[in-house]
């Protein structure tokens, strides 16, 4: 992958086949510190330990087209490649709860890339289900939550509503500019 | 800024002409294959393309949407059209494939032929 984002958007499709109705993003950068860790947590359907061992493994999956599943081996591997860790909590009717950190200035090091394009398609491909995104930068931080947007539309308009989706892509392209702006 | 107020805005426009299209329903849906493969073979800005060119047409019965591995990998990004019973499918898209795709095929009716599988399969 040459993006980390594009991992998060391949993993989160776990969490959305496993039925989860709410999905929780969390990307934090300390710079200082040289971490930036990604967590991703759902309330789906979750796995029993067996299944959390033989997840990370390349040649274990669930579906039924193929005997290969990368996507966690592969986010597992891109975080271990900087010299930082990866980790997957899982309670089998509760959810499921990944982790992955990195260290930035190690030269194998993927971007982090587009997570905002992430955010935005996995919402808008996805309108029945809901959201959380949260962001922090050296203590400031922002977040986007589905069901505050859900609240204010009504009804009437879905989450995948065109002019919805792009107030999305603006609103989190502002919020981002805003944390990375110099003291 | 983007606010609020403007999902507000756009809640009550969409309130305003809600008769025009609530009992129509997306009659056209376009599947993006976001599995790992997809995904590596760059169905991102595939998937992006659309969303924002059904966005800028104001196109109100397409639902664009991502969907699994469907076991054709060597051709991804691989992108379904499905009206009704029928259903055309893309192969090795890019971002410029797909809006030609939503302006021939979702706008006009014509399928291009040369993307899909039939013309790209050896």
């Amino acid at each position: 992958m040459r993006e980390l984002a594009l991992n998060v958007m391949d993993v989160a499709q776990n969490s959305i086949s496993a039925g989860a109705s709410l999905i929780t993003l969390t990307v934090e950068e300390d710079l200082a510190a040289d971490r930036l860790t990604i967590t991703l947590e759902d309330n789906g359907c979750g796995m029993t330990e067996e299944q959390v061992r033989s997840v990370i493994d390349p040649f274990y999956t669930t579906r039924t087209t193929r005997k290969v599943g990368l996507g966690v081996p592969l986010f597992k591997m891109e975080a271990e490649m900087t010299g930082g860790s990866f980790s997957i909590r899982s309670q089998k009717g509760k959810g499921t709860v990944l982790s992955a950190v990195f260290v930035p200035s190690h030269v194998d090091m993927i971007p982090l890339g587009d997570i905002s394009g992430t955010v935005r398609l996995l919402v808008t491909c996805n309108p029945t289900l809901d959201f959380v995104f949260r962001r922090t930068r050296d203590g400031r931080e922002f977040t986007m939550d589905t069901r505050e947007l859900r609240q204010i539309l009504g009804e009437d308009v879905p989450l995948n509503d065109p002019e919805v989706s792009e107030w999305i892509a603006g609103y989190l392209e502002e919020q981002t500019a805003l944390l990375k702006e110099e003291m | 800024m983007k606010s609020l107020a403007e999902l507000q805005a756009i809640r009550d426009k969409a309130r305003a002409q809600v008769g025009l299209r609530a009992e129509s329903g997306a009659s056209v849906r376009v599947q993006v294959g976001m599995a790992t493969c997809g995904i590596a073979a760059g169905a991102r800005p595939v998937l992006n393309a659309f969303v924002e060119e059904v966005a800028k047409r104001g196109l109100q019965d397409i639902m664009v949407t991502q969907t699994g591995c469907i076991g054709i990998c060597q051709y991804e990004p691989v992108v379904e059209v499905i009206e009704g019973e029928k259903k055309t499918t893309y192969v090795k898209m890019t971002a410029e494939k797909a809006v030609r795709v939503v302006n021939d095929h979702l706008v006009n009716g014509n399928v291009v032929t040369e993307y899909t599988i039939g013309s790209n399969a050896q």
